[in-house]
């Protein structure tokens, strides 16, 4: 991991506000996320949690406020937003693999076309990631023949293969089976383990309490309350995160 | 019948006018296309509404007044020329005609198979770092031919039949032409008439069942 910005966060979010139409998603919301530290996004449902995953590549724009990456700000468009993309790796709950492309073609064909890597290397490297993800015996495969589960480690593979400073993983186990979630969390923790910097937006509280230096709650569009996950799940200091988690640990 | 042997030679070098300008028309219709719907849907404001304009002028046209503007308006009025010798320039005029004509079609139908490709395939696609140009090229273009196989055939189809319009910009070689030219010498054929009936329906009935076949074969599972 190259330390150029020395000890300033890889992410910093300042003053950011974002809107649907009359919906309020993003209010004032201030966040950085520092080099190999993984932070777990909690909250209800439509609390912004993943549009704030969302506008750190710029999928969605922002109304007001700034987001610097790496110690600059977000570029607004063009090729400069490409490469910052490439630089932060994405994984979404609906896994988005290109359905027309082969599992390897997938993992492979970022670092061709976008880092200009020799599709031997680019395929080499492949197959390592197929391999650490442990899908290299389906990478002739397409999507559709695959199950979630191992769709969702192909996702992980095609965002390591851009060898990302961060990657966002928008609640990346919750349009999986339930028994398929545990395969994608022990890929993520062992990921978060080797000192990947990530932010994940999720339900699972295990993995938080796993595998996050840091969790982050928010409700209606504001960071309610943050800190680290045995003190947030054990002593939750706002009414907000624990009615939310009295909901959700009960059973 | 005897009118068919008779002018089946004549029928035949005409039918093979309709054949070539099919056979041109199909691949530079088909690439001007895909580049009308990468500007009718690029991020641009400007190159979208260039591209809308031109789609709705030339889609809203009728082939006859496209072809006639092609020959009378751009070859007479402003110059263009293709080649020295008329009946080869005119054959170019009507190839321009018919694929800027046809062009707006293969867009219109690229652009339905565009939305059939799901979001979450063009918002990958950024988040790997592909400009929207790659992406469009790379990701969803391919996803959007294969969902519009068919349609495009009957656009080919329609295309090839459209080629009996040549002599709308003065073109008089093609087979149609030629069938009115004939029953102005000899009255009307019905033999000639079915006989040319059926030589399109060789071409375009295996067109049709060929795109139905790919469309099958090559569609995206998701």
């Amino acid at each position: 991991m190259t330390e150029t910005g020395g000890s300033t966060p890889l992410v910093k979010l300042e003053g950011v506000n974002k809107h649907f139409g009359t919906l309020h998603v993003l209010k004032d919301i201030d966040l950085d996320v520092q080099r190999g530290e993984v932070v777990v996004v909690i909250g209800p449902s439509g609390g912004g949690k993943s549009t704030l995953c969302r506008v750190i590549n710029r999928l969605e724009t922002i109304d007001s406020g700034t987001i610097t990456f790496d110690g600059r700000e977000l570029p607004a468009e063009g090729k400069a937003l490409a490469r910052l993309r490439s630089e932060v790796g994405m994984v979404f709950q609906s896994f988005n693999l290109f359905s027309h492309k082969t599992i390897l073609e997938n993992v492979t064909l970022g670092p061709i076309k976008v880092r200009g890597i020799s599709r031997q290397q680019a395929e080499q490297r492949g197959m390592e990631l197929l391999e650490r993800v442990g899908i290299a015996s389906q990478a002739g495969k397409y999507p559709a023949q695959l199950s979630g589960g191992q769709q969702q480690r192909t996702a992980i593979a095609r965002a390591l293969a851009m060898d990302p400073k961060m990657i966002l993983f928008d609640e990346p186990t919750s349009a999986l089976d339930p028994e398929m979630v545990q395969e994608v969390l022990d890929v993520m923790v062992t990921l978060a383990r080797d000192g990947m910097t990530m932010m994940v937006v999720t339900h699972e509280m295990g993995f938080a309490r796993r595998a996050a230096n840091r969790v982050v709650f928010m409700a209606d569009g504001q960071v309610v309350e943050q800190g680290p996950p045995a003190e947030f799940f054990t002593r939750p200091s706002t009414d907000r995160a624990r009615d939310f988690l009295s909901k959700i640990l009960t059973h | 019948m005897n009118d068919l042997i008779k002018y089946a030679p004549d029928l035949a070098a005409g039918f093979l006018v309709n054949v070539e300008l099919s056979l041109v028309c199909a691949v530079l219709s088909l690439i001007a296309g895909t580049v009308l719907v990468s500007l009718r849907v690029a991020p641009t404001p400007v190159l979208r509404t260039a591209a809308a304009t031109y789609i709705n002028i030339v889609r809203n046209t009728p082939l006859t007044l496209v072809l006639a503007f092609s020959a009378l308006g751009l070859s007479d009025t402003l110059g263009l020329s293709f080649s020295k010798e008329p009946s080869t320039n005119a054959f170019w005029l009507v190839v321009l005609g018919l694929s800027a004509y046809t062009a707006s079609f293969v867009a219109e139908t690229l652009r339905s198979g565009i939305n059939t490709v799901p979001l979450g395939q063009a918002e990958a696609a950024r988040a790997i770092g592909l400009t929207f140009f790659q992406s469009l090229r790379m990701i969803i273009l391919p996803q959007a031919f294969r969902a519009v196989i068919a349609p495009l055939g009957s656009v080919i189809i329609a295309m090839i039949k459209n080629t009996t319009v040549a002599m709308a910009a003065g073109y008089l070689a093609e087979s149609a032409f030629v069938m009115k030219d004939t029953f102005d010498d000899t009255g009307v054929s019905i033999p000639i008439f079915i006989g040319l009936v059926l030589a399109f329906m060789a071409i375009t009935l295996p067109v049709g069942f060929l795109a139905g076949r790919l469309a099958r074969r090559l569609a995206v599972v998701r």
